[in-house]
């Protein structure tokens, strides 16, 4: 853990800020300030209890520019990948759609669907989806002769903050760390609610991932762009991008960014390096390292003054808004032992997970494992023939000795997983109860708060499944809410 | 979805399933929940480095009590281990247990907690008390509530106490390593420093083992009447610092253990209020094994810091309340035992902190 400095000083002194940028609200009686820039390697940010340091093994992608695929043959959508209500189809089978045409959509919280090839509607069909299982999704078969679509940048400062957000909307944009959240419902906050910070989260802390660092690297300019499109809408100026130190190139970028550019139109942009911690991504977790609030247990973020985003949502705005391009596709980490050729793709949403490992040159013979998203909160799959979603950051393919197959032991009682929780929960006590059948008297272990990073799992010596525990103890305690 | 959608769906996917058959996918693919990598320390790997961590001592043994050390030491190992395997067996349950360590840990402390002197039969019996009775009747690793040597311990105080409080063997400078060899118990002669303090005063100790700087060193490092593994706080001292070192255990309770004992003992120990001495207090019985290696017993003691701390600190006054005031010159193992059985209360009073602040009104 980074040094804390523990004041009640005004933080804008701080920071650097304006004056006129409050912190008024949230946990302010007692906050909890780091030094923000005055930080060398021992004094970065952090979170203040709990998280795990697992080997980071990003060297396998990190340096490696991301490639385009070619369109594959077919895609298929996915109808609900967002936080919401899913798609419904607008197109029948055998109509003929451009790329970027909207070809499903959704009437209340959700987010539009784009094609992302030229190509014929084969219908509704089923795919697997790496955690419902199968999902109804839209196919789409590719024509060979179509041109790629060309996109050119407009001047966005003109357009109005209810403009900005329709842009944003029909684009499809949603929050492309995992959650899915769509990024034009998250913005469009009531008046009545004062903001005062924008974070960026490219923290990135899931070991093996690295799309998000080649696109902060690739892209900065759109990031830093798309993060005045932001602060546009919510009407305020403060915005940090919130950075693991290992990945010092990034932060760099974005200072020379930050530094170069012209039209800042008084948006104070900052990046806050931050100590390479597992879950330093977590949203409770990157607000508390940035700003030294604590969201309350069960609230929205902006009750603490705070809307984050992702990075790479942050560069899907820019393309929405300066581009008019709908977000359909992405760039998607390919790594672990088990993959030929380890790489960051820019793929099409919709491509199969075995049309890009072709792509790619295949698996190797000791592969035994694949996982949709990171190491540490992703899902394993049985099947390649999965597609990409606008949420799919990485696919890892781990190896036979790379995995733990062993059967776990009672709990010991060693407190290590209470020792690494960041949100300060008890897995231990929740999974003896669970395994006792109580599932539904645990809610006094947190377990509402937990959002199962998995760090107690990582470090328990008797190997227990301890995610799984916090998990069925959740799905125990809503079906006793329930009665 | 509606029927009409889902039969869609259906037909299509036959549909799909005529045109083209399914990719060629990897042979056979684990599946599980996150996290999909875990890191190295394992219960197996913890144990046997508090097995290591607890070997000096029983080298240094074997040269200051002789050669007997060392066999009553796997004597009892292979009795606890023994009856892991023979419980097991008999329950129905799987005997691999045995390989995690734990069973040899608690052979080797029964080993460490009983005097050099006794007859080779008695930690046997010791080590079935210890595992069949505290620990697999209990429901195995993780399930006992009592620590299993102590419990040993305490059964074979009770039951042969002439043995158990009078085996002691004076500590040989020269290394005669296999000079009480065979003779067993009739080599008895003499008694621990707690006993002649108890018993006969200050006076008699410091005519008995030197002056109070030869006290000190001696007993230090090893040279003294004792337990097995008791005696030596330098290397038990080096042993549990490892394991702190290595983050298997923290300091809380080896910390608030031996601080209360020197504490206590300075307070009521002497001729009046605070004329104790605190320093031959820890140096002396089995204070400093039981502050590194039996209180910090992760199944039997309070995983949070400040339940930790109220854990040694208990044992820190039982200990000294029952030197002084009980019927034992030592009080170390009862101590440890009494406190216990109160860790899962101190677990449920003593939580962690939380992350989240709770809701503020109209939040």
């Amino acid at each position: 853990m980074g040094i804390l400095v523990f004041i009640n000083a005004a933080p804008h002194k701080l920071y650097g800020l304006p004056n006129n940028v409050t912190f008024d609200r949230g946990g302010s009686k007692t906050t909890r300030f780091q030094i923000g820039e005055l930080m060398s390697a021992e004094t970065l940010s952090t979170f203040p209890m709990g998280g795990i340091h697992p080997p980071e093994s990003k060297e396998l992608t990190e340096k490696l520019a991301s490639e385009v695929m070619p369109s594959p043959k077919r895609v298929r959508l996915i109808l609900k990948q967002h936080v919401g209500a899913p798609c419904k189809p607008l197109v029948k089978k055998k109509d003929k759609v451009t790329e970027g045409d909207v070809v499903a959509s959704v009437e209340k919280l959700g987010a539009n669907i784009h094609a992302p090839v030229s190509g014929t509607v084969k219908g509704v069909q089923n795919a697997l989806h790496p955690l419902v299982g199968n999902a109804p999704a839209l196919a789409i078969e590719t024509d060979p002769e179509a041109e790629p679509k060309t996109y050119s940048p407009v001047d966005w400062t003109g357009f109005s903050r209810e403009e900005l957000l329709a842009k944003i909307k029909d684009a499809g944009v949603v929050g492309m760390g995992g959650a899915g959240f769509p990024a034009g419902f998250k913005l469009d906050v009531r008046p009545d609610v004062k903001l005062d910070t924008l974070i960026l989260n490219g923290a990135e802390c899931e070991p093996y991932l690295t799309s998000d660092h080649r696109v902060m690297l690739e892209h900065t300019k759109d990031i830093v762009e798309g993060a005045k499109i932001m602060l546009k809408i919510l009407g305020i100026n403060y915005c940090a991008i919130g950075v693991e130190n290992n990945k010092p190139d990034a932060i760099q970028a974005f200072n020379k960014t930050i530094a170069e550019d012209s039209s800042k139109n008084g948006y104070n942009i900052v990046v806050k390096p931050l100590k390479v911690q597992y879950p330093q991504g977590s949203a409770d977790q990157i607000m508390q390292a940035v700003t030294g609030r604590a969201r309350p247990a069960g609230v929205r973020s902006s009750v603490i003054g705070i809307i984050l985003q992702n990075v790479y949502t942050t560069k899907a705005v820019y393309d929405a808004v300066a581009l008019d391009k709908p977000l359909y596709e992405r760039i998607v980490t390919f790594t672990g032992k088990g993959i030929k050729k380890p790489a960051n793709v820019m793929v099409k949403v919709g491509t199969s997970i075995a049309d890009i490992v072709e792509y790619l040159g295949g698996t190797t013979p000791d592969l035994a494992k694949v996982i949709a998203g990171g190491p540490m909160m992703g899902f394993a799959v049985s099947s390649l023939d999965i597609p990409i979603t606008k949420t799919t950051s990485g696919v890892l393919f781990l190896a036979k000795d790379e995995i733990d197959i062993e059967p776990h032991l009672p709990c010991i009682s060693c407190g290590f997983c209470v020792d690494v929780c960041p949100m300060g929960l008890e897995p231990n006590q929740t999974s003896v109860y669970v395994e006792a059948g109580r599932g539904k008297d645990t809610e006094e272990f947190g377990v509402d708060d937990c959002f199962l990073c998995g760090s107690c799992a990582y470090v328990c010596p008797a190997k227990r499944p301890l995610v799984q525990f916090m998990t069925i103890a959740k799905n125990d305690l809503r079906a006793a809410a329930r009665k | 979805m509606t029927e009409s959608e889902a039969t869609t769906v259906e037909a299509a996917e036959k549909a799909i399933a005529a045109e083209e058959p399914p990719k060629a996918i990897a042979p056979e693919l684990f599946v599980s929940i996150s996290p999909h990598f875990k890191n190295t320390d394992s219960v197996s790997k913890i144990m046997w480095t508090v097995v290591a961590c607890l070997m000096p001592p029983l080298v240094l043994s074997v040269f200051v009590f002789g050669f007997q050390t060392l066999i009553i030491t796997l004597v009892s190992v292979l009795s606890c281990v023994g009856t892991e395997y023979v419980a097991n067996r008999c329950l129905g349950r799987s005997t691999d247990s045995i390989k995690d360590g734990s069973a040899v840990i608690t052979g080797v402390l029964l080993a460490y907690v009983i005097p050099p002197g006794v007859p080779y039969w008695m930690p046997i019996l010791g080590g079935v008390m210890a595992i069949y009775v505290t620990k697999v009747l209990m429901g195995g690793l993780g399930y006992n509530m009592f620590n299993p040597a102590l419990i040993g311990r305490a059964f074979l105080v009770a039951s042969y106490p002439v043995a158990m409080t009078s085996a002691w063997l004076s500590p040989i400078r020269d290394a005669a390593v296999f000079k009480y060899m065979g003779s067993g118990a009739d080599a008895v002669s003499t008694a621990t420093p707690l006993y002649v303090l108890k018993h006969y005063g200050f006076e008699a100790l410091i005519e008995r083992f030197g002056s109070l700087s030869v006290i000190y060193r001696d007993f230090f490092l090893g040279l003294r009447p004792g337990c097995i593994g008791e005696t030596s706080a330098f290397l038990l001292i080096i042993g549990g610092c490892f394991l702190i070192y290595k983050r298997y255990v923290t300091w809380h309770v080896p910390a608030s253990v031996i601080a209360s004992v020197a504490l206590f003992t300075w307070i009521f120990g002497g001729e009046g209020f605070f004329a104790g001495n605190p320093l031959l207090a820890i140096l002396s019985g089995g204070v400093i094994i039981g502050a590194f290696f039996m209180a910090t017993d992760y199944v039997t003691s309070p995983t949070q810091a400040t339940g930790k701390i109220i854990f040694g600190v208990g044992i820190g006054a039982l200990t000294v309340l029952i030197r002084l005031k009980g019927g034992y010159p030592e009080g170390v193992c009862y101590a440890i035992l009494l406190m216990n059985p109160l860790t899962p209360a101190l677990d449920r009073w003593f939580r962690p902190k939380r992350f989240a602040p709770e809701p503020e009104e109209g939040a």
